[in-house]
Formats: structure tokens, C-alpha cells, sequence
């Protein structure tokens, strides 16, 4: 072989080589944004990390389960730099599998001005997050005080009777966060419809 | 085992106008335009070597600074603000502008005359790639004078820390960093193109020098997750500035996917820097034991094992982020699988010595300290993969030294080793043997004496990132200090061999290592700016 034949054949290696990576380099970029709701769909079929489902689900229709009681705990609390406090009802609940149950929650806008918040909840330990369904929550839309406004919201759950049997307490959290009113709109994560059925 | 002797010249020596600028033909700019035009593998190679140097002493100040204010308890020195400006700085700019810098130059320099290459496969693009480096660190460093200061969120930048609380100057450290990758990106891409493409006729892949080898490994884990640290940083950006919602858990978003996201990036980052590392020593070692490299082979196998290994085990640095228990277990097992490939290149390089004519020249010094060292930070990484005592560990002192270990003793002195094995072919003179010796012998206590009381600060729990500490802590502190100090200081015998060893020195022959079996030893010292011009003629000679 010539040299420049083996020059031309070089060369032409060459701009494989890179139009190939370019290529990976694409796929992995887009691959990092891939992750995010790849990640979600992660945490929401495993109930890892504690999430719960951002939109209304029914009711699972089933007996229920009186042969045993989980403990539901609530705890709320109101991130830095926002003027509003959160409380329950009652700090505690004792419930059955498959039945349904209400507690309320009070909003109150201590500033001045109006202001916009959103209670995002989390649940532990993490395995039952997949088992509390939510009929109806404050958590659902964020809320919009006016000044010293208060407000009561409730929230409707069910623990269904496939919560497994180790779990005696279940925790609920919820984070108040402010939120700007831009903020709500670009949101890449919308709440998703979600199905009805169990 | 003769040991103290000078290195022992070989018989054929270079001719003493092979080197330098003396270039017949058409006129190069002279000056700074030619250093700014140059598109020489050689030329850019010293430039990356320049400014990673410059780098280093620039975030060795930084680190200085944390030492001088944790030398005692309580604040003295500079306030907290301050001190998260001085941790966070330190490790971007020892990780990007630093360590990988100097391999990319290492790279440059060696690739092309490691695999008998007139130059690198793209040298306009090559070029470019090093120019990024100092406007990307000019704006990372600048962002210190901004109102607000520099990022103080740790090198890590874990959000919200680095978007909801961070302070205004967070967009120019997003810029800088998107430049310093895309540096990286380019580096990698001409580096791939040619080793796949400009070695030596009858150069298999497998007749490559480990260098090559594991840089070409390395090249790849950099294409693959580069782009991932791009798209992270762009989330912050668009967080920061656009209003959504990725690591904004008001929003929808989640704080742990930060860190998903930015370990799937950082766990191969820290195998890109010491894969190259890893090169070097398997180049050293073999060279001053007058033997083959044992395992050829299975370092190979072993690097390739190490860099896929690297992507499954990104979650050991988020073992109390409250993983589930089965995730706990996956990525403890896969990272205690790592350890088998990096002990079977730990067991090569001793089997290589053992009944090796061994002699201790300073490349040698520095690959033997290397390898000792970097088993002991392979030792406490050991001690971290297990999940249920990293509970304790994490976030202290502890995790300071295990990664300090790996990279400072670890893939510093390779750097510094090959430094010392190549300045003879770079410059036509051997470095300064006294002095060379000096910097080692110094280094070697100046950096355990700092980072192996950070073992017991850890243990006994002390906090990582913390301007003040309680005063049970306070001797292991003033040793680590003491030692930060005495490091420090003895970089600049480095400085000092450097230039010398350019101004004159004994002169090096061609091989310039009795033992040294590379391409890059048949061309004269110091290599004149274009060799290989015609392809040289490649016998396999060992493997
Ligand atoms: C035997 C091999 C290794 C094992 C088993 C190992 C294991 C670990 C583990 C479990 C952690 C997380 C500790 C924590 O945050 O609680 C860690 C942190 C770290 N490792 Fe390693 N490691 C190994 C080798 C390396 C190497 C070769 C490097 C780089 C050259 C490295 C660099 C780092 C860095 C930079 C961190 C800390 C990052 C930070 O939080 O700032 N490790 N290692
Ligand atoms: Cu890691």
C-alpha cells in the first residue's frame, strides 16, 4: 500500500470515528433528560422515594380489613422564607385497611400579601406509598391565600388491604413550598391523569 | 539492587539540532501567536501540561486556606461563607482544571509517539479543545469577585444548594463548566480517532502500551458521560433561570434525582482520572524492573472491567439518601466487585517486580509510592462500599481521605512519575536527580502526614465541609495542616526541576531508560517537533 493510499484510508477512519461519537454524544445527552421521567415512572411503579400519586384516584371497593390497625401519622411543616403555617386536625389516626378516612388540614397566610403555596407530600416507610390511595387532597392544586386568610382542606385516603403486613405505621409529611405563580406553569412534571381502576 | 545510582545513559545519543524550533520551510508565527495558532501535539500537549500545573497551585492555595483556618478549632482566619467558596473551588478546580488536564497533556504529548503517529487525528480541533480550558477557568475563577462570591455548594454541587440557595454567580459556573466539558468532549473524540486510526502499520490493538490502552478507555467514559454532566447542569440552569421544576421539590421535582444523575457522571469521572494513572505506572514499572509487564492482557481486561463496572455502582456515594434495601445491597456488591479488577493490576505490578533487576530513579519512586498508596485508598473505599457502616462514615473526614488517597498519592504521582519518566524525551535532559529526590521524599510525608490523620477525624466523626470543629479533633487536624503546608511547599522543587531540567541538565540519549521498550524512546531527545512523519517500522516486541 502507498502512503497515500494508507494517508486516505487514515482520513477516512478518521471522520467514522468521529461522526460515530458524535453520535453516542447525542444519545447520551439526550439520554440524561430520558432519566428524569424514566426515573419517575421508576419511583411510581415501585413506590420508592415515597410519592404518591399527584392526581384524585377512587375508592378500591373491598371489605374491610378489621382484623388489623395501622397507625397514621402526620406531619406538616412550612419550608423557610413562607409566611404560612400548615396543621392537622389530629396528629395521629387509627385506621383498618380498606376503610375510608378523612382529616383536615388548616391553611393559614400569616403575611400580609397574598401568596401561593403547594403541600407536597411523602410517605414512610416507602413501600406503602403504593398502597395509600387518595380520594381527594389539598396536595392535589396549589393553594392561593390572601393575607391572615386561613383555609380548611381535607384529605380522603384509603390504605388498601394489600399494604403488607410488617407495616404497623404509615407517616405522612407534608412540605409546604412557595410557589411562583410562573413557576406552576413551566413545571415539566404536570400531575398525570391516572387511571381509575385499582 | 543498585539503587541511588544515577540513571545509566544508553549509548546512542540524539543529535543536539534534532530538537526545539529549528524549522526549515514555511515561516510559523513566532511568539505568542504561535502558541496560540500551534496545532503540534507536542506543542499543545506542553500547554495542557503548563496550565494544568498553574491550575494546581492555584487550587493548592485554595486548599491552603481550609487548612490555615482548620488548624485550630474555632474560626480565625476567614468566615464560613468564605471557607464554602474555598472547599467548593479547591475541588472543581483540582478535579477539572488540574487532574484531567494534565492526563489530556500527558496524552497529547505520548499518544502520537506511543503508537508511531505523526500527530493526533485532528490537530486543528485539538487546538481548540485546549483554548476552552483557560477562558472556562478565568470564568470560574472570576465568578469570586462577584457580588454574592463563587459557588460555595461543595464540588459536588448538590441542588437545591447549587440552584434554590445558590448564589447569583451559579450561571457563570454552569457556563464555565459546559466549556471545561466540552473541552474534555473534543479531547476525547481526538484521542479516540487516533489510536483507532494512526497506529503504526502492524500495530494491533493489543501491541498497544498500557497508556494507550487505558487513555483509549478512558476517552470512552468520557464520551459517554460528559454529556450526562452537560444535561445536569443545563437542569440547574433552566431551574435557576427558566422556572422549572427538575430538582424543585415545590414544583414536582425531586432533589435525590440530582444526585442520581450527577454520580451516573461522577463515578466514572473518578475512574477518569485514575485510568490514565494506571497507564503510566504499568509503563514505569516494567521500565525499571527490566521486565515485561506480567498480565499484558488481563490489565487490559481488567481496565475495560473497571470502566463498564463503573456505570453500576454510581449509588455508594447515596447510601443514606434512603435507599430501599435492595438497592442498598445492589450497589454495595457491584462496588465491592470493582475491587477485583484494581486488585488483579495492584497484584500485576508487584508480580512485574518480583525477581526484577529493580532501580529507584525518581519515575520509579514515584510509581512505587503510587502503588502502595493507592491501595490504601482502595482500602477505605473498601470500607465505604459497605453500606451499613457508610452510614457512619459519610460526610466525615473519612471520605476526605479515602478519595485524597486515590487521588493525591493516587493519581497525582503518576502524574508526577510520568512527569519525571518523559522529561528527558521532552526536554533532551534528565531532571535533577537531588532535587527530584528531595520532592519525593517530601511529598511522600507531606501527604501522608495530611491526609492519614483524616482517617481518625473521620472515624471519631468529624464533619466534612465545616469551618469549625469541636476539640477533641484538634491534634489530628494540626498534623493534617502541618502536612498540607509541607506539601504545598515541596510542589515548588517540582517547579524548580522543571525548569532546569529545560535549561540544561545531563543530557538524555534517545532511550533515555535502559530498560524502556516504547515507540516513543526511538525518536531523539528531545523529541523534535515532528517525528514520525513516515511511519516507523513496528516489530511486537513483548506481549
Ligand atoms: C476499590 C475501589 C473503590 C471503592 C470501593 C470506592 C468506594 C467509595 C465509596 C463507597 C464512596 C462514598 C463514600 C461516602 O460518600 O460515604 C467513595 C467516595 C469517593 N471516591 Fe471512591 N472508591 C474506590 C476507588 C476510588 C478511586 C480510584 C477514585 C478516584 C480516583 C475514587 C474517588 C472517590 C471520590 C472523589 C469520592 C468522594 C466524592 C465526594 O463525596 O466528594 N474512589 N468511594
Ligand atoms: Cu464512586
Amino acid at each position: 500500500m502507498s502512503r497515500q493510499e494508507q494517508q486516505a484510508r487514515g482520513r477516512e477512519g478518521v471522520r467514522r470515528t468521529v461522526s460515530r461519537t458524535l453520535v453516542v454524544l447525542a444519545g447520551m445527552f439526550a439520554f440524561a433528560f430520558a432519566l428524569v421521567p424514566l426515573y419517575d415512572v421508576f419511583c411510581e411503579v415501585t413506590g420508592l422515594n415515597g410519592k404518591t400519586s399527584n392526581s384524585a384516584q377512587m375508592l378500591v371497593h373491598e371489605e374491610v380489613d378489621t382484623s388489623r390497625m395501622v397507625t397514621v401519622q402526620f406531619i406538616t411543616r412550612a419550608s423557610a422564607g413562607l409566611p404560612w403555617e400548615l396543621d392537622v386536625q389530629t396528629r395521629q389516626v387509627r385506621v383498618h385497611p380498606g376503610q375510608s378516612n378523612e382529616v383536615f388540614f388548616t391553611f393559614r397566610n400569616r403575611g400580609g400579601d397574598a401568596s401561593q403555596a403547594r403541600a407536597v407530600p411523602s410517605v414512610s416507610p416507602s413501600e406503602a406509598s403504593v398502597h395509600l390511595r387518595k380520594l381527594s387532597c389539598f396536595c392535589f392544586q396549589e393553594q392561593r391565600l390572601e393575607g391572615g386568610e386561613r383555609l380548611e382542606a381535607p384529605l380522603v385516603f384509603q390504605l388498601t388491604r394489600d399494604l403488607p403486613a410488617d407495616i404497623k405505621t404509615v407517616t405522612l409529611v407534608y412540605t409546604l413550598y412557595p410557589v411562583q405563580p410562573a413557576q406552576a406553569a413551566v413545571s415539566p412534571r404536570r400531575p398525570r391523569k391516572e387511571g381509575d381502576s385499582a | 539492587m543498585a539503587s541511588t545510582l544515577p540513571p545509566k545513559p544508553t549509548p546512542e545519543h540524539s543529535t543536539a539540532t534534532a530538537g526545539g524550533m529549528a524549522e526549515v520551510g514555511h515561516a510559523r508565527p513566532r511568539g505568542l501567536m504561535r502558541w496560540l495558532l500551534t496545532t503540534n501535539h507536542k506543542e499543545i500537549g506542553s500547554l495542557y501540561l503548563i496550565f494544568s500545573l498553574s491550575m494546581f497551585f492555584i487550587g493548592g492555595i485554595f486548599a491552603l486556606v481550609v487548612r490555615a483556618e482548620l488548624f485550630q478549632p474555632g474560626l480565625q482566619l476567614v468566615q464560613p461563607e468564605f471557607f464554602n467558596q474555598m472547599t467548593t473551588m479547591h475541588g472543581l478546580i483540582m478535579v477539572f482544571g488540574a487532574i484531567m488536564p494534565a492526563f489530556v497533556g500527558l496524552a497529547n504529548w505520548m499518544v502520537p509517539l506511543q503508537i508511531g503517529a505523526p500527530d493526533m487525528a485532528l490537530p486543528r480541533l485539538n487546538n481548540f479543545s485546549f483554548w476552552l480550558l483557560p477562558v472556562a477557568f478565568a470564568l470560574l475563577l472570576s465568578t469570586l469577585l462577584m457580588p454574592g462570591g463563587g459557588p460555595n455548594f461543595g464540588w459536588t454541587f448538590y441542588a437545591p444548594l447549587s440552584t434554590t440557595y445558590a448564589p447569583p454567580s451559579t450561571t457563570f459556573f454552569i457556563l464555565s463548566l459546559h466549556i471545561a466539558g466540552i473541552s474534555s468532549i473534543l479531547g476525547a473524540i481526538n484521542i479516540i480517532a487516533t489510536i483507532l486510526n494512526l497506529r503504526a502499520p502492524g500495530m494491533r490493538m493489543m501491541d498497544m502500551p498500557l497508556f494507550v490502552w487505558t487513555w483509549l478507555i478512558t476517552a470512552f467514559l468520557l464520551i459517554a458521560v460528559m454529556p450526562v454532566l452537560a444535561g445536569v447542569i443545563t437542569m440547574m440552569l433552566m431551574d435557576i433561570n427558566f422556572g422549572t421544576s427538575f430538582f424543585n421539590a415545590a414544583g414536582g421535582g425531586d432533589p435525590v434525582l440530582f444526585q442520581h444523575l450527577f454520580w451516573f457522571f461522577g463515578h466514572p469521572e473518578v475512574y477518569i482520572m485514575i485510568l490514565p494513572a494506571f497507564g503510566i505506572v504499568s509503563a514505569i514499572i516494567p521500565t525499571f524492573s527490566r521486565k515485561r509487564l506480567f498480565g499484558y492482557a488481563s490489565m487490559v481486561y481488567a481496565t475495560a472491567a473497571i470502566a463498564i463496572l463503573s456505570f453500576l455502582v454510581w449509588a455508594h456515594h447515596m447510601f443514606v439518601v434512603g435507599l430501599p434495601l435492595v438497592a442498598e445491597l445492589f450497589f454495595m456488591y457491584t462496588t465491592m466487585l470493582i475491587a477485583v479488577p484494581t486488585g488483579v493490576k495492584v497484584f500485576n505490578w508487584v508480580a512485574t517486580m518480583f525477581r526484577g533487576s529493580i532501580s529507584f530513579e525518581p519515575p520509579m519512586l514515584f510509581a512505587l509510592a503510587f502503588v502502595v498508596q493507592f491501595t490504601v485508598g482502595g482500602f477505605s473505599g473498601l470500607m465505604l462500599a459497605i453500606s451499613p457502616a457508610d452510614f457512619q462514615y459519610h460526610d466525615t473526614y473519612f471520605v476526605v481521605a479515602h478519595f485524597h488517597y486515590v487521588l493525591v498519592p493516587g493519581a497525582l504521582f503518576a502524574i508526577l512519575a510520568g512527569a519525571y519518566y518523559w522529561l528527558p524525551k521532552w526536554t533532551g535532559h534528565y531532571p535533577h536527580l537531588r532535587l527530584s529526590q528531595w520532592h519525593f521524599w517530601l511529598s511522600v510525608i507531606g501527604v501522608n502526614l495530611t491526609f492519614f490523620p483524616m482517617h481518625f477525624s473521620g472515624l471519631a466523626g468529624m464533619p466534612r465541609r465545616i469551618p469549625d470543629y469541636a476539640l477533641q479533633f484538634a491534634d489530628f487536624n494540626v498534623a493534617s495542616s502541618l502536612g498540607a503546608f509541607l506539601f504545598g511547599a515541596s510542589q515548588l522543587l517540582f517547579v524548580l526541576v522543571i525548569i532546569k531540567c529545560v535549561r540544561g541538565g545531563e543530557k538524555a540519549p534517545a532511550k533515555a531508560w535502559e530498560g524502556a521498550e516504547d515507540l516513543e524512546w526511538s525518536v531523539p531527545s528531545p523529541a523534535p517537533l515532528h517525528t514520525f512523519e513516515t511511519p516507523p517500522d513496528f516489530h511486537p516486541h513483548r506481549h
